[in-house]
């Protein structure tokens, strides 16, 4: 009896989360115009117009070295954003989390600094420096680097929270000052994970880069974009694949490198 | 004090060596070694055309100012700006729910234990592909490929989501213990019993929270995707804000309402998370 | 002489419970003292109040003529390069070698940026090297941590204390993690250790026939009180019964403390 009971409550609470999203899939649709059907009936329209129009040319790749050339700043920007934010959020971590942190006061700044650059999306960051920096990687630089810095920082602070504390307290026996047991107990414990992290920043930023580009007119987004725009599809698509081949190079990379180190 | 001389590793210089020196630790200092360089580079081949840094940086924190301390509406309406805020709402949900329903079915053909090696290998191969493809190019090819409005938008936030999911459920789908599925099968179950009676119900839990953790990313893209490709929502009115009417106010007051959106969602996926999974990193 | 002298200590974590209450003793130089009792009874605590890893609430704990809970940072730091410490979960750092482990005794001795550098002499990794042959874990040094056994990570402990050149070594529940065979020889090694080098040790142990056979005194603790001083072998029945609450009513209200 008592599990007929609870099996139709089961049943009932189902059926209450089913009606729910229902209700708000109806809503969704309604507010934004979509509609499924029609997006499902222009799906093979768009498949066929990506198979027909998407291809790359010999004379597109004539264009090659130039886009080369851009997503290599693209790269470059991503990575660099994501080392130097690395060092502030290392800082940043260390004053955030439990294990390390040696006040209140500054623990609660660098998680407040960190909710703040996390989330408010890139692109809005990218926007507002844009005005004052102008059309050059250093906007798409900055951009990343905000979001990276907050993304680490909520990382690290995770990361020195779970590792061990019983090595930080054998240091503090031994009578080692603070930075000695951060460099010594608590950094070699949390490096991997943190490698590992930093390599997820760097392909999230590579994805995010293009995204900025666009908005900012730099790297390989701002070539995207060019195309794009003049209607070049061939072009674009030589664009995309470069992305999708750099993209899957890195992770790659960064997957045989976490199957080392962690 | 005198140790043995066989077991000391000396270095070139004849001190001590203290490293273990294996593989783990080579890798990274490797890996730091070369990042570090790479992004020395990164700055000399740096594109600084037009940039002034003594005029830009206390013209930034001038905006950033004028945008934090004196927010305001001044283009549309606070009913607008909800209504706005709707769309990318919607957009995100959409993106999501449909994602969810996808990646579900996706994801049973991934899993190793409920699908054969060759199905899950090829579906995890597209999915790599399709996550390679930044979310801002499957929508704008879509805007061409299938006209431009919300559907191109959905479509391309879908594609992500998908990816996402899929990962997520099918390692779910993974953990579930053997033993529940060699018992059903056991008695005669086909694979669709087994899915509905066996592997939902012990992973449905897990399946909503990954779920709504993406709908929390989601609603980033969608911002991203309305300034970006013009998706409409919230994301839109901010590119218009910055970039057409150069009105920091407003600006200030579009951020103002995302930063509160998203650290609501994130503060209701974290619960969520203690609640399901306390002790996994969530990506 | 006398090297640790510990005189009314009370400490409290919060306002309802007292974890140690108006505890005194004295440890000379070169004694080997078992500290036994119930967990909860207070002996971690105890432990640490000594180099202070926990503030001391009530009371002084003089070592080596110094008032440890008025010591400010720096001299505590100093005063704590003179006490080792061995614990039962080896709290070493798994990732690093076996070696860089013993090594990180020798931190209270170096500025922050020379230990930050590792900037150890030749002098003291051949010092650590001789530890280690004498722990006869040498052929591991340059092994990471973490693929030891228990027994060889908590001999890494000792090495890493004794590397310090204490004067007091404190060991909390150090073989409470080992088997019987691993836990001998760690209880050997610290034997060998206070008769050879007159390092004066405290060990924290729940199991009384270890702490007879091995220590020169006991000091038994219950519910934050000292019910017994005294050489090993005045350690009789009723005490222990007193200790451990092994009436069989006690038991209960001493587990749930």
């Amino acid at each position: 009896m008592n599990e007929k009971a609870m099996r139709s409550q089961r049943k009932w609470q189902t059926i209450i989360w089913v009606a729910i999203i229902l209700v708000f899939t109806y809503l969704a649709s309604d507010i934004t115009n979509f509609n499924i059907i029609h997006g499902i009936a222009t799906l093979p329209n768009a498949i066929t117009w990506i198979f027909s129009n998407l291809t790359i040319t010999s004379e597109t790749l004539e264009r090659l070295p130039k886009i080369l050339e851009k997503l290599a700043e693209t790269i470059l920007m991503s990575i660099a954003a994501t080392t130097t934010a690395t060092i502030f959020s290392l800082f940043l971590g260390l004053m955030g989390s439990k294990t390390t942190g040696t006040s209140s006061v500054l623990g609660v700044f660098a998680r407040f600094i960190a909710s703040v650059a996390r989330n408010i999306p890139v692109v809005a960051w990218a926007l507002i420096l844009l005005l004052s920096f102008g059309q050059n990687s250093m906007t798409g630089y900055l951009a990343l680097f905000v979001g990276s810095l907050g993304f680490l920082t909520r990382a690290f602070i995770e990361t020195i929270d779970e590792a061990s504390h019983s090595a930080v307290e054998a240091l503090r026996a031994t009578g080692s000052t603070y930075f000695q047991i951060v460099f010594k107990a608590v950094i070699p414990q949390c490096l991997p994970q943190m490698i590992s992290w930093i390599l997820f920043m760097i392909e999230t930023n590579i994805r995010s880069a293009t995204l900025v580009g666009i908005l900012t007119g730099t790297g390989i987004g701002y070539s995207f974009d060019l195309y794009y725009k003049t209607l070049n599809y061939s072009a674009v698509a030589l664009v995309t694949f470069v992305i999708v081949i750099s993209v899957i190079i890195i992770e790659l990379m960064s997957n045989r490198i976490r199957k080392v180190i962690l | 004090m005198e140790a043995t001389t066989t077991l000391v590793k000396r270095r070139a210089n004849g001190r001590i060596s203290i490293k273990s020196g294996n593989k783990v630790e080579q890798v990274m200092a490797g890996t730091i070694f070369v990042l570090t360089l790479l992004t020395i580079l990164a700055f000399f081949f740096f594109n600084y055309a037009g940039l002034d840094i003594s005029r830009a940086i206390p013209e930034t924190a001038y905006n950033l100012k004028t945008m934090f301390l004196e927010p305001a509406l001044s283009h549309f309406t606070w009913g607008e700006a909800i209504y706005q805020v709707g769309i990318t709402l919607g957009l995100a949900f959409l993106a999501t729910i449909l994602g969810a329903v996808i990646a579900f079915f996706l994801a049973l053909m991934a899993a190793t234990n409920l699908s054969n090696l060759w199905v899950s290998k090829t579906v995890r191969i597209v999915v790599a592909f399709i996550r390679a493809v930044p979310t801002v190019l499957w929508v704008l090819i879509f805007a061409i490929a299938a006209g431009l409005g919300s559907e191109a938008a959905v479509l391309g936030m879908l594609f992500h989501s998908i990816a996402y999911l899929v990962k997520a459920f099918s390692e779910a789908f993974e953990e579930v213990d053997r033993g529940i599925l060699e018992a059903l099968t056991a008695t005669g179950a086909n694979w669709w019993h087994i899915i509905t009676h066996a592997v939902l119900p012990s992973t449905f839990t897990y399946l909503l929270s990954w779920t709504f953790l993406r709908f929390e990313i989601n609603f980033s893209v969608a911002v991203a995707m309305g300034a970006a490709a013009g998706a409409g929502g919230i994301g839109f009115e901010l590119f218009m804000a910055s970039g057409f009417y150069f009105d920091m106010r407003e600006v200030g007051l579009i951020t103002y309402i995302i930063l509160l959106l998203a650290i609501v969602l994130e503060i209701m996926s974290t619960q969520l998370k203690k609640r399901y999974f306390p002790a996994k990193a969530v990506r | 002489m006398t090297l640790v002298e510990v005189k009314n200590l009370g400490k409290s974590y919060n306002a309802q419970t007292r974890v140690l209450k108006d505890v005194s003793f004295e440890v000379e130089a070169g004694e080997f003292v078992s500290i036994i009792g119930l967990s909860g009874a207070g002996k971690s605590t105890l432990l640490r109040c000594i180099n202070r890893m926990v503030e001391i609430d009530e009371g002084n704990v003089i070592f080596d003529g110094l008032d440890v809970g008025s010591l400010n940072k720096q001299e505590l730091r100093k005063m704590r390069t003179n006490i080792g410490m061995i614990f039962q979960h080896y709290n070493l750092v798994p990732r690093l070698s076996v070696i860089e482990n013993v090594l990180h005794g020798r931190l209270g001795y170096k500025t922050t940026l020379q230990g930050v550098f590792n900037r150890f002499t030749e002098l003291e990794k051949e010092h650590a090297f001789f530890l280690l042959e004498k722990l006869g874990i040498a052929d591991h040094a340059y092994k990471r941590c973490d693929q030891l056994s228990g027994g060889q990570q908590q001999r890494v402990g000792i090495a890493r204390s004794l590397i310090q050149e204490p004067k007091l070594v404190l060991c909390d529940e150090p073989i409470a993690s080992l088997d019987p065979n691993s836990s001998e020889i760690i209880m050997d090694y610290l034997k060998s250790i206070t008769k050879e080098l007159n390092i004066a040790c405290i060990v924290n142990l729940h199991q009384v026939e270890i702490a007879c056979s091995y220590s020169d005194r006991i000091i038994g603790l219950s519910k934050g009180n000292v019910v017994f001083d005294g050489p090993s072998f005045m350690l009789t029945s009723a005490h222990t019964d007193e200790i451990y609450g092994t009436k069989t009513v006690e038991t209960r209200k001493l587990v749930t403390v």
